[in-house]
């Protein structure tokens, strides 16, 4: 790029050159874009960045049992927007030695009298534990259908990875239950208008 | 000359007849914990370097502009490179910048110290108010409340005039977050909707919490008192009006606060199987809808045009019960109309619907009793 | 660098005429002037807003908009002031000055250089639309703010929303042509004997703005596509909902967002580099120095985008590294700050209006970065982030750093444009006036910021009441203080003013640019001249 001396004026063609060069990186760019999508899944599975326990692993790990160190895993629930379910950890903490797998459950009942689908999120506290955290059974991303009425136990089967650093005693799973976006009952923005609107003008 | 005279006689009567509402706080406080008043050492810090820097370089242009300016005669020098001069001011700035991230990263270490707390509260971000819950891990409690703007009124042009604007204007709430002193309090931030922010400039604590995922901070407040902070994160209409209050209480007093939040919530189970009269009922929604309705629907009822809809008269307000108390308990999807159902009792509940069909001339003369809106969740 | 010009007077300097001379425009200098004319009308725009929410904000209470409403002003005052201003005004002063600084007769793609211009009219009339609309009554103008984060902006943000994202493409496909055009006409069509580095600073500040627009201005569309499916179409990017994760928008915007603020400010940055010598009457000192300090300037720019996420919950391992890679921007804009004051140095400076300016963008965007070096600290930032502090530090930037180095440069220029000097005494009651009241209405904002009010929110607690006083007269002042800016310009193009501009216009001025009449023919360097 740095030449002594540029040639004389460049014609049509050296411009399409520059332009076809450029478009692609514009292109290029525009891909990346949605590229950082996975990108950013990548990222957050490795780092555990925001608390994002990626999914479920298929086989339990056959980890070494650390009987010399306890940590608590406390549980919470929590509802988005109107989900009109009720839905809590059965049991607020349990205290495990890393290694050891374990099994709780979770509550969810539909109080409403229509069929609702649910789908729950899962996340760790603090971030830098996430990775540590995996579980073997879980509800996380699975659509959970309730019927007027209905109520459920939903298990989960975790392990806590002895490498945990040491200076975590204590982490928190934390479920949030979603209306399932498309689904009848979710909220218009997520949707088109449903069908069966229950609400009436104001 | 003299217009100029009196437009700056004019500007510092502006300032000076103000009230002082003690308002002219330059800098950062130290705060309370470990975390602000890190936050505060950093900040002084980096501050005086840049001062010091920003004397020396605007010193040099300052006498530039004096004797190196034509009119005093000066003759433009040759020089226009120096390779040993680009090296030491790009060399010594970096030198700067080390000093300065040296103790920057010690702290954000220590921050990262989330070892033996000794309970955790969940603080949930609504639109637009706070959610504490403290019925979380192994110290829980059966404590859950919502914190609510005292002043509701102040968020509309008409009620806005009407409200008394004390020092604690916008920064008070009808339940505050009580917290026991000295003990490592971990907090868990989420949101119900949108990305809201807690802060509180006292504790050194700023942490968005963010719909579906769950993010952690802690304090360990060493002296009882009262902090405020507010919500720091765009959410919405009433953003600017979701204040914190944190009561930090002996772990005596602490705990005598968490007997007297249960029994309170005893009672109001109770008030739910009673029957109410129509006093009552009115008086009750009346303190209700101001809290809860009133930011929106307005104290008048009237809503704000295409924004809020208003009560007066209105189908809901006026026409079937059932569906007056549905929209209340579910709220209405895709709308601000949050599902009431959630964050209050049956007898709040009850009350409300009852005020909102008899207020502003509505005059159903329907009465609605907690029984009937625990049948309708 | 000498010149040796061998001028070809276009005795037939003839123009198209009509509204067809602008609507169908391939020339660089009508082209400019449109873009700046463009500019200088929503700066008045945008600036109405900031005053209405100057007004709003002048004392505690809410007086004149709901908070609903003055959402929708915070939101379209930035929009408009970041896309509608300060962009479109340097690609103006790029479109006239670029060609005549390196000898070309015009930009590389002259056609789609019109394109570029005429999308912004309808970019911004959509906005504007969605303004007009809201107060009719008709549902919400955007009000999430210009950074518009999900959820706020996805599943709750108006109908207006899908506007906005129809009006944010169409920005976006005029910024890169704009820029695929300026690195084509840079690379392709400097004349025999001007090599790279012998460019002015200008031109080398605009090649780099313009590599940096083509890389993210890509990466908004494809933001702002990814709100429109989950939007519309259901998907569910920032929708944790259906999987997603809002923090990721963030991360998104921001890679976009932060380079964004370096294209805002490195075009200043060259005309500066253009004013100094010119009135100091010495050479810029450290040429190559200040080209590979913006070169660096530009890199680090990719890598620092989640300062501005650092209470999102991320890892200390993210936080110190975005903490230690923005510090470093620190270094070669500190570089260029001393080679600006070096300039300076042992100069024979004269002080006409194009020089105040340029001084002052010194001082008060040096003040900018000290505060910018402070926001790049983690902890503090914790007690910064999201509050006044963050509004100071970024206006000083934005206004006394790149809207100065605006005027300056239209000071600096017109003559050549018109041919006429601008009116000298309004040019200095004009700046200040600006300066006095911008840092009246600016600086206060620090210390309310440190006090602890954050920011948008159209109400306050009653111990920010008196800097907020404060502010809003120095904006006030400061608003309408522009119409000298715009009563002198009009004046100046009328040829109103008494007194003629030479070539050189400037005692110190060297350049092609220079060489060349005032005002600049139609037409100019249809035969390049040779530069030694």
């Amino acid at each position: 790029m740095m030449s002594a001396e540029p040639k004389p004026s460049k014609g049509v063609d050296d411009n399409k050159k520059v332009i076809t060069r450029l478009m692609f990186i514009v292109i290029g760019m525009f891909g990346f874009g949605f590229a950082l999508v996975p990108i950013y899944d990548v990222f957050c599975d490795i780092t555990g960045l925001n608390g994002k326990t990626g999914e479920q692993i298929a086989a339990p790990l056959n980890l070494e049992i650390d009987t010399s160190r306890v940590v608590t895993v406390e549980f919470v629930a929590s509802l988005n927007e109107t989900m009109p379910w009720e839905f809590q950890p059965e049991v607020k903490s349990v205290k495990v030695n890393p290694g050891q797998p374990t099994k709780i459950s979770y509550y969810a009942r539909n109080k409403t009298d229509s069929e609702i689908i649910g789908q729950a999120v899962p996340s760790v506290a603090p971030g830098l534990a996430a990775p540590y955290f995996q579980k073997t059974e879980c509800f996380c991303f699975t659509e959970q259908t309730l019927e007027a009425g209905e109520e459920k136990h939903m298990p989960v089967i975790f392990i806590v990875d002895p490498e945990l650093p040491d200076n975590v005693d204590v982490l928190t799973l934390s479920y949030t239950f979603f209306i399932k976006p498309g689904s009848k009952a979710a909220p218009m923005a997520l949707n088109k208008e449903p069908k069966n609107s229950k609400h009436q003008e104001l | 000359m003299s217009a100029a005279i009196r437009v700056a006689g004019l500007i510092s009567l502006l300032f000076f007849s103000a009230q002082s509402w003690a308002g002219y706080q330059l800098n950062m406080k130290p705060g309370v914990t470990s975390f602000s008043q890190d936050a505060y050492e950093i900040h002084q810090l980096v501050m005086w370097i840049c001062v010091v820097i920003g004397i020396v370089v605007f010193g040099a242009m300052i006498y530039s502009i004096i004797n190196h300016r034509k009119s005093k005669g000066a003759v433009p020098a040759d020089f226009h490179e120096s390779t040993t001069l680009e090296i030491a001011w790009t060399t010594v700035p970096f030198i700067i910048l080390i000093a300065m991230a040296i103790p920057a990263t010690r702290v954000l270490l220590a921050m990262e110290d989330v070892s033996n707390p000794d309970m955790s509260i969940k603080v949930t971000g609504y639109q637009w108010k706070w959610h504490y819950d403290y019925n979380v891990g192994e110290n829980a409690k059966e404590v859950s409340f919502f914190s609510n703007i005292s002043t509701p009124g102040a968020l509309s042009l008409a009620s806005n005039p009407d409200v008394v604007k004390d020092e604690n204007y916008l920064l008070d709430v009808d339940n505050k977050l009580v917290i026991p002193t000295n003990k490592k309090i971990r907090l868990l931030f989420t949101s119900n909707d949108v990305i809201h922010a807690w802060w509180v400039p006292a504790f050194g604590v700023k942490k968005d919490a963010i719909p579906g995922y769950i993010n952690e901070s802690w304090i360990n407040v060493p002296e009882p008192g009262i902090y405020r902070g507010k919500c720091a994160e765009l959410c919405g209409t009433n953003h600017g009006f979701m204040p914190i209050v944190v009561e930090a209480k002996s772990e005596e007093d602490y705990l005598a606060w968490v007997d007297g939040q249960k029994m309170a919530a005893a009672e109001v189970a109770a008030s739910a199987s009673k029957t109410w009269t129509m006093a009552e009922l009115m008086a009750q929604g009346e303190k209700v809808y101001a809290t809860n309705c009133a930011a929106c629907h307005q104290a008048n009822g009237e809503g704000i045009p295409n924004v809020f809809p208003g009560l007066v008269g209105s189908a809901i307000a006026t026409g079937p019960t059932a569906a007056h108390i549905d929209i209340i308990v579910h709220g209405k999807s895709g709308t601000a109309m949050q599902a009431f159902g959630a964050q209050l009792n049956d007898a709040d509940i009850a009350a409300v619907v009852t005020y909102e069909r008899n207020a502003w001339g509505n005059d159903k003369g329907d009465m609605v009793q907690p029984s009937d809106i625990k049948s309708a969740r | 660098m000498s010149a040796v010009i061998e001028e070809h007077h276009d005795h037939h300097d003839h123009k198209p005429t009509g509204i067809g001379r602008w609507l169908f425009s391939t020339n660089h200098k009508d082209i400019g002037t449109m873009y700046l004319w463009f500019s200088f009308t929503m700066f008045f725009i945008g600036g109405a807003m900031a005053l209405v929410i100057r007004a709003e904000l002048f004392q505690p209470g809410l007086q004149f908009v709901e908070p609903e409403f003055f959402n929708q002003m915070t939101t379209l005052h930035g929009l408009i002031m970041v896309f509608g201003v300060i962009m479109p005004a340097f690609v103006g002063l790029a479109n006239w000055m670029v060609p005549m600084m390196i000898g070309a007769p015009d930009m590389a793609l002259p056609r789609m250089n019109n394109w570029s211009f005429w999308l912004l009219p309808g970019a911004f009339g959509i906005l504007i639309a969605s303004l007009v609309m809201s107060l009719m009554g008709m549902g919400s103008a955007p009000n999430f703010g210009w950074t518009f984060y999900a959820p706020l902006s996805t599943t709750y943000g108006p109908a207006s929303t899908d506007y906005f994202i129809f009006s944010v493409h169409l920005m976006g496909i005029s910024s890169i042509m704009g820029a695929i055009n300026i690195i084509a006409t840079i690379m392709n069509m400097r004349a025999p004997g001007m090599t790279y580095m012998k460019m002015p600073i200008f031109v080398w500040t605009w090649f780099i703005t313009a590599y940096l627009l083509i890389a993210v201005m890509p990466v908004l569309a494809g933001a702002v596509t990814m709100m429109l499916t989950d939007r519309n179409f259901g998907t569910s990017f920032f929708n944790a909902a259906g999987g997603g994760d809002p923090v990721m928008f963030q991360h998104i915007f921001w890679f976009f967002g932060h380079p964004e603020v370096y294209i805002m400010i490195l075009p200043s940055f060259g005309i500066i580099s253009q004013i100094v010598p010119t009135f100091a009457r010495k050479k810029i000192f450290g040429y190559s120095s200040m080209v590979y300090a913006t070169a660096s300037i530009a890199f680090l720019s990719f890598i620092v985008w989640a300062h501005h996420m650092f209470t999102t919950g991320m890892p200390v391992a993210g936080e110190l590294f975005f903490m230690y890679a923005t510090m470093l921007i620190a270094v070669p804009t500190g570089v260029k700050v001393f080679n600006w004051v070096s300039t300076m140095w042992k100069g024979s400076m004269t002080f006409e209006t194009p020089m105040l300016f340029a001084i002052a963008f010194i001082f008060l965007f040096t003040i900018g970065g000290f505060t910018g070096l402070m926001l790049a600290m983690t902890p503090a930032d914790f007690q910064y982030h999201d509050t006044y502090f963050v509004v100071a530090h970024f206006h000083y930037v934005l206004v006394t750093g790149a809207a100065f180095g605006i005027m300056a440069g239209v000071y600096f220029w017109i003559p050549k444009w018109t041919g006429n000097m601008y009116d000298e005494t309004l040019g200095k009651w004009h700046f200040w006036i600006s300066t006095i009241s911008v840092n009246v209405l600016f600086f206060p904002m620090h210390f309310v910021g440190l006090a602890g009010m954050p920011r948008r929110i159209p109400d306050y607690s009653l111990q920010f009441a008196e800097f907020n006083a404060m502010a809003s007269v120095g904006a006030f002042v400061f608003g309408f203080s522009q119409l000298i800016f715009l009563y002198n310009m009009i004046k100046t193009a009328r040829g109103k003013t008494s007194v003629k501009a030479t070539s050189q216009v400037w005692d110190g001025a060297e350049g092609l640019e220079w060489t060349l009449p005032s005002p600049a023919p139609f037409h100019s360097f249809t035969t390049p001249p040779q530069v030694k």
